[in-house]
């Protein structure tokens, strides 16, 4: 694989405090956090624990009611803007129009993102022959396999050398072979300076991150990296720790298999 | 001897050129929990809806509870019960309104069957002038539950019913099932997530269309061939690299926090293949490398299986959701 260029945003994302509250509820209650450029953080909560308000808080789609956050170098309250042009987003769900052929969608998001005419043309082509769809560029994609489909979404959320790439469960739904291949193209880009920020259900994605953190009922409840949030609780999974953090009343049996 | 629940032979089905489902055999006990697992595109739900009448297949025969798919399909419909992948109940109505609904159209009601559904459905009662869709993930869950079980039926059906729902929420479904399994119900499940396998009594795994084992999942994991050892380190990347290029590698893949690595020599001892990755690794600069043999998992076996080529090709194009 030739190398891509390195992100040309910063890539830390630092929270302080940040609040939202939405009449007398209080979705996300002062978290206060910091990523560090090129690290591959996993942000995870049960549903309604105000994982969704945060996430859309950083990357410049909600007003904090208090509290600040700073995304790439920019604030998230004052620069939404700018906060969303040096940012990337994957969601497993939607990612790709799927009428449109492979080398269409990297052009459209290149655009978008407001890459020049020229830049736009040597990206498309470096992405696609990097993937090995360069062959296959006039294809739609709705005829590729998912795990093609989900890489390409991935190299598409880079494609404007964002700071910081937003994925949603990334991984949800590939054989274990192409989940391996897609974590293995999140190292690189890490590895290039791209900040990683995660967001799933499925604690043993989070296992594949450096740091993790849980959120329960609005607050950050752990965080750490996965080997310290297992010792804490003494458990053997992020999944154990997560149910004894959201349902500290669960007997320990509960994680056990019917058949182990 | 008990007859099987499910019993197919020589299953196969295509849409168009994609073959979804290619001369499937397996057998599903009385009264186990059985999984297909696998990922999206497999086949598992081309083959749960030819397990409960909606599709016909294109070749083989298939038999639930003794009754023929095609032949016997009245009968059997109103002795199966089916949780589709997507949420497909109706929106728009309530809770109670939806399952008055299932129970209405199986000739019955929700007091005559209350005592069959009431473990699960006594969770959302509160909740039963709620709309569906204003439910919970894990709420709406439990009441597609309800409605597939109010005429109580002799085996169910659960296509992808944890996709999409947290950790707890799973948990607390798995375990719904393993009460409903102790009662004598079959349970015919899928899932795309490797990590529910010990949750079933057996296994299938189903990739492309074919099923590459079936087993109790401690006997897939245990029949891994070759020696496999963990290595932990900060410096993943390099050291993936470094594995690589191993002369005996068979694989190496990421594995969480740990990279695992198998070796191509069968027999070897483990201890010795960590040692040499160990030494490997600290000759290419990474030094602080922990390298341990460590027990497969249903993952390191489920790539096992599919083999080098495992993963779909980029012709073979997409499947039908």
């Amino acid at each position: 694989m030739t190398t891509t260029p390195a992100p040309r945003f910063d890539g830390t994302v630092e929270a302080s405090h940040l609040t939202r509250i939405f009449g007398d509820f209080t979705a996300v209650d002062a978290i206060s956090f910091r990523v560090e450029k090129g690290e591959v953080f996993g942000f995870l909560g049960a549903n309604g624990a105000g994982k969704t308000t945060a996430i859309r808080m950083l990357t410049g789609l909600l007003q904090p009611s208090s509290g600040s956050a700073r995304v790439a170098g920019f604030d998230v309250a004052t620069d939404p803007e700018a906060v969303k042009r040096s940012i990337g987003y994957m969601s497993q769900r939607f990612s790709l129009y799927e009428d449109l052929t492979v080398a269409e969608n990297v052009e459209l998001y290149a655009g978008i993102y407001g890459l020049s005419d020229a830049e736009i043309r040597g990206r498309s082509r470096d992405l696609l022959d990097r993937l090995g769809l360069g062959d296959r560029r006039h294809r739609l994609v709705r005829t590729l396999p998912l795990g093609w489909r989900q890489k390409l979404a991935f190299s598409v959320a880079l494609v404007h050398d964002p700071g910081v790439v937003f994925l949603d469960e990334p991984t949800g739904g590939v054989d274990p072979i192409t989940r391996r291949q897609f974590w293995e193209m999140i190292y690189e880009a890490a590895d290039r300076g791209t900040t990683v920020f995660v967001t799933t259900h499925y604690m043993d994605e989070a296992e594949y991150c450096d740091r993790v953190s849980i959120m329960v009922d609005g607050r950050i409840a752990a965080l750490g990296t996965p080997r310290e949030i297992r010792d804490r609780f003494g458990v053997d999974s992020i999944d154990e720790a997560f149910v004894r953090l959201v349902r500290p009343d669960t007997s320990a049996s509960v994680g056990s298999g019917a058949t182990s | 001897m008990t007859p099987p629940a499910v019993c197919v032979r020589g299953v196969s089905k295509s849409f168009g050129s994609t073959r979804a489902l290619v001369d499937v055999d397996v057998e599903v006990r009385d009264g186990e929990i059985f999984g297909f697992l696998g990922p999206d595109g497999g086949g598992k739900t081309t083959l749960f809806r030819i397990l409960t009448t909606l599709v016909l297949a294109d070749a083989g025969e298939a038999r639930v509870l003794g009754l023929d798919v095609v032949r016997d399909l009245w009968s059997l419909r109103r002795r199966i019960g089916y949780m589709p992948g997507r949420f497909s109940l109706y929106r728009d109505l309530t809770v109670r309104e939806n399952l008055d609904f299932f129970a209405t159209a199986f000739g019955t009601t929700v007091e005559a069957q209350y005592d069959a559904i009431a473990p699960i459905y006594s969770q959302i009662e509160p909740f039963a002038d709620r709309a569906a869709d204003d439910l919970s993930g894990g709420m709406k869950q439990k009441l597609a539950l309800s409605c597939a079980l109010v005429h109580r039926p002799d085996i169910l059906f659960l296509d992808e019913p944890t996709t999409g729902v947290d950790a707890v929420s799973r948990r607390e479904f798995w375990d719904l099932l393993a009460d409903l399994r102790d009662g004598g119900l079959t349970i015919v499940v899928s899932t795309p997530y490797m990590d529910e396998a010990d949750r079933c009594d057996r296994v299938a795994l189903i990739q492309r269309g074919q099923l590459l084992a079936t087993d109790t999942p401690a006997d897939l994991v245990a029949a891994y061939p070759l020696p496999l050892v963990a290595v932990r380190t900060p410096d993943r990347y390099r050291a993936l690299q470094l594995l690589r290029g191993s002369a005996h590698a068979h694989s190496v893949y990421p594995f969480g926090e740990s990279l695992h690595f198998t070796d191509a020599r069968d027999g070897t001892d483990p201890a010795e293949v960590a040692d040499e990755v160990a030494s490997l690794l600290t000759d290419g600069g990474v030094s602080d490398a922990e390298v341990a043999p460590v027990p497969a998992g249903i993952e390191d076996t489920f790539m096992f299986l599919m083999g080098p080529a495992g993963t779909t090709p980029l012709d073979e194009g997409a499947r039908p959701a």
